[in-house]
């Protein structure tokens, strides 16, 4: 074994910013940078093409030119902004944001329970909002519909701290405990939802399975603030978290040994995972296999370093829903496919494809 | 006083009391082994003076301060540990994992200081595990990941290190490599090490301070030379055995009779290993 010289010494996979005054610094992976900007060209792409494909087909150049106000003088220009501004720029923007808070939402609450299997309605968050927003659109219809996305973030909430509350002894919430509480207040959540959806009006029962499903179908800008609103909030807060949540991952026992305060980190991280997923949720349903699958792709392009992988994660999440609503929009147009019909069956196939390659090794 | 103190201490998991009103001392500066059969208590133990198992009763100090009273970081600057078995995310390079050691010593505005890159990358010289620093931890063999792992607590720089039988799944000759640089850090660079060993003749051939746990009870501490005959095997693993000086080494060496004999020759045999 002989001592090699430090120059020798390969250089790290990270690139590290410090500054010399101020005691400051800090790491991310090496590939980071180049896959985030593959990543965001790419989105940029699909939301142009999304922008601009529909019934009224409106040329990917006038596109940007609306957006950018540079087009007045075009004959088109009222029909361009109609289209661009109220209809289809506002649910693609909220495409991406809520791709973004899934994805991020799955990824802490993989890091969290040390299980690439977890995803973000680990902690009820979907059977919550399912059941309030079954209840609101099936059987209290008297309730103005404009309450829904509250009404549905509450019911997240509150799942998700009952099952944080039932997992709770001596001291800690175990992953363990809270998925297996988690999945008994699943079973029954979902019950009672069922219930309401057969006994209920077909009419109100189809539009029920649209939210259930997940769509961004309508949404106008205010739903775009209000899921942008959390999202300035909560995800830098995510971002931050990064490094304990590295340490998390290795165990909680060498956590402890490495000085981080195990039950209050983690209680942190489920708290912000949480309310993203109930956040994207509430405006758009319950989307499924984003918060699975963007962290898994994300894990292999960048690794399991949460410093790049939250943010990649971000990015590659809103890109993937940007894509799953073009796509939704495009495969029975003119009819429309809800997007979270088009993310499971995006989801699925990775799935299929995991197991192939489990079978190799 | 520079020792790690454990006093009255009773460590409890919710099914059953482990340990009852126990006092133990760990000499700092020193190599100590944890030894006993399985279930006595001795992971127990080692959980309950590193803070990862809070006593029901009792204190454990160290340097004289109750490490329950220190700021978590803090402890972890002077105290580390390495649990049983340890798992690291799939994908992660030695690199990476080495570096987690200077958790303790960062904050929101240090996440890597010059200092955590010089220590790292000095924890992978001493381990001498440069070579695979880019390798995903998980594709590395049982005794070059253990001693990944060993590099990690090393770069946390504490003065003490903890271990939960780090030898215990290795193939002997990793087992003999993990304990060599365990001995190392200790004489080299003055690291207490505290671990729970399997192997009663390692413990005897590496560890300069045996701790011998029986039905949570200490039987006996000491030097090897002084506190390992045959009855202390006797009483605290139920095995008849004959101690002699190991060939190598001159500490105790402990060869079970057992039943199944090849040869009933033995004491020629005996008499014919000249030393």
């Amino acid at each position: 074994m002989a001592a090699k010289h430090l120059q020798e010494h390969p250089q790290p996979a990270w690139i590290t910013f410090r500054l010399r005054r101020i005691p400051f610094s800090y790491r991310i992976d090496r590939r980071a940078p180049l896959v985030a900007l593959i990543i965001v060209l790419f989105t940029v792409g699909t939301l142009i093409v999304s922008v601009s494909y529909g019934e009224y087909n409106i040329p990917p150049v006038e596109v940007v030119r609306t957006v950018l106000n540079a087009n007045i003088d075009h004959p088109d220009y009222e029909n361009f902004r109609l289209v661009v501004h109220t209809f289809r720029l506002p649910r693609i923007v909220l495409a991406f944001l809520v791709g973004a808070a899934l994805a991020v939402s799955g990824a802490l609450m993989q890091g969290i329970t040390r299980n690439a299997l977890a995803d973000p309605y680990l902690l009820g968050v979907s059977g919550g909002a399912a059941l309030t927003a079954v209840t609101l659109i099936v059987w209290l219809k008297t309730i103005p519909i404009s309450t829904l996305p509250f009404a549905a973030f509450a019911g997240a909430l509150l799942a998700a701290g009952a099952i944080y509350l039932f997992a709770w002894k001596n001291g800690s919430s175990t992953p363990i405990r809270l998925i297996l509480i988690g999945i008994a207040i699943e079973s029954i959540v979902g019950a009672f939802t069922t219930v309401m959806l057969l006994f209920g009006d077909i009419t109100d029962v189809q539009q029920a399975y649209v939210w259930l499903m997940g769509s961004v179908y309508g949404r106008n800008w205010e739903h775009v603030h209000a899921l942008g609103a959390w999202l300035l909030v909560l995800l830098p807060v995510a971002f931050l978290l990064a490094r304990q949540l590295n340490t998390l991952n290795l165990g909680e026992d060498t956590a402890k040994g490495l000085g981080l305060r195990v039950e209050r980190q983690r209680g942190l991280l489920m708290i912000v995972s949480v309310a993203l997923a109930a956040a994207a949720v509430s405006v758009a349903g319950t989307i499924g296999f984003v918060g699975l699958v963007a962290p898994h792709i994300t894990r292999r392009l960048v690794g399991p370093s949460h410093e790049g992988l939250l943010p990649i994660c971000a990015l590659f999440g809103g890109a993937l829903v940007v894509l799953a609503d073009l796509i939704g929009r495009w495969a029975i147009a003119p009819s429309e496919l809800p997007v979270g019909i088009v993310t499971a069956m995006i989801g699925a196939p990775y799935f299929l494809f995991l197991l192939y390659r489990s079978r190799i090794r | 006083m520079s020792e790690l103190n454990a006093r009255n201490l009773t460590l409890a998991y919710e099914s059953a009391t482990i340990i009852t009103d126990l006092t133990v001392t760990v000499p700092l500066g020193a190599v100590t082994a944890l030894v006993g059969p399985n279930g006595c208590g001795k992971s127990t133990l080692l959980r309950g003076i590193s803070r990862l198992l809070k006593p029901r009763t009792g204190a454990v100090t160290l340097s004289a301060q109750d490490i329950w009273k220190l700021p978590t970081k803090e402890l972890a600057k002077r105290l580390g540990i390495l649990p049983q078995g340890p798992v690291a995310p799939e994908g992660l390079t030695v690199h990476e994992l080495v570096a987690q050691g200077r958790y303790p010593h960062q904050s929101w505005f240090q996440q890597w200081s010059a200092e955590d890159e010089r220590v790292t990358r000095d924890a992978l010289e001493i381990t001498g595990i440069v070579e695979f620093a880019d390798r995903p931890v998980d594709t590395l063999s049982g005794g070059q990941r253990q001693r990944a792992w060993i590099a990690m607590t090393l770069a946390q720089d504490s003065e003490v290190i903890l271990l939960d039988e780090p030898t215990t799944f290795l193939d002997l000759a990793y087992q003999i490599d993990v304990l060599d640089l365990l001995h190392d850090l200790n004489r080299s660079r003055g690291k207490t090490i505290v671990m729970v060993l399997h192997d009663l003749n390692h413990a005897c051939r590496y560890a300069d301070h045996l701790i011998a746990v029986k039905n949570g009870q200490i039987v006996a501490e000491g030097k090897p030379d002084e506190v390992v005959n045959e009855s202390l095997v006797r009483e605290v693993f139920g095995l008849e055995c004959h101690v002699m000086p190991d060939p190598i080494t001159a500490t105790p060496m402990v060869i079970p009779i057992g039943r199944a004999h090849k040869s009933v020759q033995q004491p020629a045999a005996f008499a014919e290993m000249s030393i």
